[in-house]
């Protein structure tokens, strides 16, 4: 995809994340395209589940702006975050999905709170959106009845539920077996082609990361920050920091002699 | 493939040994484990130690099973030979177990434990020990190595006990404050979901309410019934007996309906709801919580507390007071059981004589202490489940917080109705 062609949805400028005082990042800056896929990748702890949370405004940023379509959702005011959270939607790592509903409760619950849609429309989306995820039947089942992978599309269907523009998903295929991990990529895939949304992922699923992303970003935890960002191919073939070669190479680093498992 | 190993091999260990001279020969057979780790440490030990010898030498030749906790003690008898100047030498490993010994590193082996001390503890305060993890006052990330010393129970590292005092004081006022200042935060927010509600009536989830009224209410019923009608026999059993040695009866019906509904009523209705309902309401906010459910909610643009929060607190507060009046009707007729049976009373003078003390004032009071209590039970069980950030330890330490901090303010608040509606009236 030719991100110059694209205009940028969503802006992230000079974004800085602490924990105390433990800097988790500083100085990030990118762009999120509108209709690509942009992965997020990195180590475990480099900062990359606290990037998303800020950027569906779960967290506050220590500084720096985060612009969708100019608006700064930093410092918006809550009924514009509120504006921004309607045009968003997230596919958490447990699904999230609220145990105590039924699927179609948990998709009905955005659809009656922001449209005035009578009900015979919001069941017709709903039977849609699940149908989109292939979960069609399984409307009146609770969660706790459905599969790892049948929660996480259940999840896709909710985070759909109000047509976003952004999708964003945390650790997308994290504790999937890799035919439900492949079924999950193609849905990706076939929603971004459908509805042509944008959608930002985490996850460090190298096979997930090569189908799939149009765009990576990759965070480390020692920069504290963007190490490498382009296409998933240009990384691994191109790349020459040792970080981002190990990480698509998968290949753990080089150390000057062997270390027990457990010295430190 | 390893537990085929096991099978084969034979259950029990044996430790069998020869001297020739000031050579001692061990020879090991059998599963070295950390099942039986304590007992063939202390046998081998027994075995070097009763003997004058200059050198051991163990053969493995007939072991068939070892873990590294075994090899590990084998490896820290071996050290303690070599300090007593006596030479141990391990013979014929074989693969599997050269492979286990390769992974155990010399500077595990650097501090030794006491031999009394139990092994794993030991190998565990050890590494903590070897690897300079942060000792108790230091905090942090680090602080997992920490907790799971504390956990299982193992020596910490040495601090002096004043200081110790002192920090433990301070970390107590710091809760506390904390504890006290987020309650005020919580109650702030709910009473602005509550503003908001009154100015959107249409996003009060009437659902919900119905739900936690029946759950709150219509299914704890029987219990405040049985509660309510032992406490009133007890009442009317007891102060019959008093009573009947001045021969003031009579009183009885007064006495149980003006305690059941001045102050038993309302209070152990709020001590029962406390324990049903407000633990329920923390231990499912805080499950969602850990579910990532809370944050769903904020994302999809909902206030989890006017959402979650609010129909809990409006439909205790709605199902309280009704439950009180229940409670305190069987109260009366808990009493009025003994006042029949025990007193000869009929049913008519038992009710004269409980509604001749009972003023609308008191009826009242009871149904605003009820309301009172209701909301204290509701918000301290949404707000502790509010507080739970990850796990189930959270929602269980949480979930028992809830009750605890809810029937100290009850009683709290009680005392000072007690002393408010003395002035009023």
């Amino acid at each position: 995809m030719n991100t110059e062609e694209k205009t940028p949805i969503i802006v992230v400028k000079d974004l800085a994340a602490r924990f105390g005082n433990n800097i988790v990042f500083e100085n990030v800056n990118f762009q999120v395209y509108e209709g690509e896929i942009l992965v997020i990748v990195g180590a475990s702890g480099c900062g990359k589940s606290t990037l998303l949370k800020i950027m569906i405004g779960l967290q506050k940023p220590y500084s720096g702006q985060i612009l969708y379509q100019g608006i700064d959702i930093v410092s918006a005011e809550e009924k514009e975050l509120n504006q921004y959270r309607q045009n968003i939607g997230v596919l958490f790592q447990s699904s999230a999905l609220f145990g105590s509903m039924t699927i179609k409760e948990n998709l009905e619950l955005p659809l009656q709170e922001y449209t005035n849609l009578d009900q015979a429309t919001i069941d017709a989306i709903i039977r849609m959106k699940l149908g989109m995820v292939n979960l069609a039947g399984y409307e009146n089942h609770h969660p706790a009845e459905l599969s790892g992978g049948m929660k996480k599309r259940a999840g896709i269907a909710r985070a759909m539920a109000l047509d976003p523009r952004v999708l964003f998903f945390d650790e997308l295929s994290a504790g999937l077996d890799p035919v439900t991990a492949a079924e999950l990529d193609d849905l990706i895939i076939n929603t971004e082609e459908a509805l042509g949304t944008t959608m930002v992922i985490v996850t460090h699923e190298l096979e997930s990361i090569y189908k799939i992303a149009h765009r990576v970003l990759m965070l480390d935890k020692e920069a504290r920050g963007i190490i490498a960002e382009g296409t998933p191919l240009e990384l691994k073939e191109r790349a020459t920091d040792p970080r981002v070669k190990n990480f698509f190479l998968r290949q753990k680093p080089e150390t000057s002699e062997e270390q027990r498992f457990y010295v430190t | 493939m390893k537990s085929q190993a096991r099978k084969n091999c034979t259950e029990d260990y044996n430790i069998s040994s020869i001297r020739k001279d000031l050579a001692l020969f061990i020879n090991l057979s059998g599963q070295f484990s950390l099942q039986n780790l304590t007992i063939f440490r202390s046998e081998i030990n027994r075995e070097i130690s009763e003997q004058k010898i200059e050198s051991v030498t163990i053969d493995f030749s007939g072991v068939c099973y070892l873990d590294s906790a075994a090899a590990l003690a084998l490896v820290q008898i071996e050290k303690e030979t070599a300090r007593k100047n006596i030479q141990c030498r391990f013979v014929n490993l074989n693969n599997k177990s050269k492979g286990i010994f390769s992974v155990i590193h010399e500077d595990v082996l650097i501090n030794l434990p006491p031999q009394s001390e139990k092994s794993q503890d030991g190998f565990l305060y050890n590494l903590v020990e070897r690897r300079r993890l942060p000792s108790v006052s230091e905090k942090s990330q680090d602080g997992f190595v920490f907790r799971l010393i504390e956990r299982r129970g193992l020596p910490a590292p040495s601090r002096k006990s004043y200081k110790d005092f002192i920090w433990q004081l301070g970390q107590s006022s710091m809760q506390i404050a904390n504890d006290f200042a987020n309650f005020v935060t919580f109650v702030g927010e709910l009473l602005i979901a509550f503003l908001y509600i009154i100015r959107h009536p249409k996003t009060l989830r009437g659902k919900d309410i119905l739900f936690y009224i029946h759950r709150a209410g219509v299914d704890g019923l029987p219990i405040v019934a049985i509660i309510g009608l032992l406490t009133g026999l007890i009442i009317a059993f007891m102060s019959f007996l008093q009573l009947k040695m001045v021969g003031a009866n009579i009183y009885v019906p007064s006495l149980v309906s003006f305690a059941m509904i001045k102050e038993l009523g309302p209070l152990m209705t709020a001590i029962l709801v406390a324990g049903r309902s407000g633990s329920a309401y923390a231990a499912e906010i805080g499950t969602m919580m850990v579910n990532e459910e809370v944050d769903a909610l904020h994302t999809m643009g909902f206030e989890p507390i006017r959402f979650l929060a609010v129909p809990k607190v409006l439909a205790t507060v709605i199902v309280v007071p009704i439950l009180t009046v229940y409670a305190d009707l069987f109260g009366i007729v808990g009493g009025m059981i003994i006042g029949i049976t025990s007193l000869d009373l009929t049913i008519k003078t038992y009710v004269t004589q409980s509604m001749k003390t009972i003023q609308v004032f008191d009826i009242v009071t009871s149904i605003i202490k009820a309301a009172v209590f209701a909301g204290l039970i509701s918000a301290i069980g949404c707000q502790r489940g509010f507080q739970v950030r990850s796990g189930a330890q959270d929602v269980g330490k949480f979930t028992t917080s809830a009750v605890v901090v809810a029937i100290f303010m009850i009683v709290v608040a009680d005392s000072i109705f007690a002393i408010m509606f003395y002035y009023i009236k």
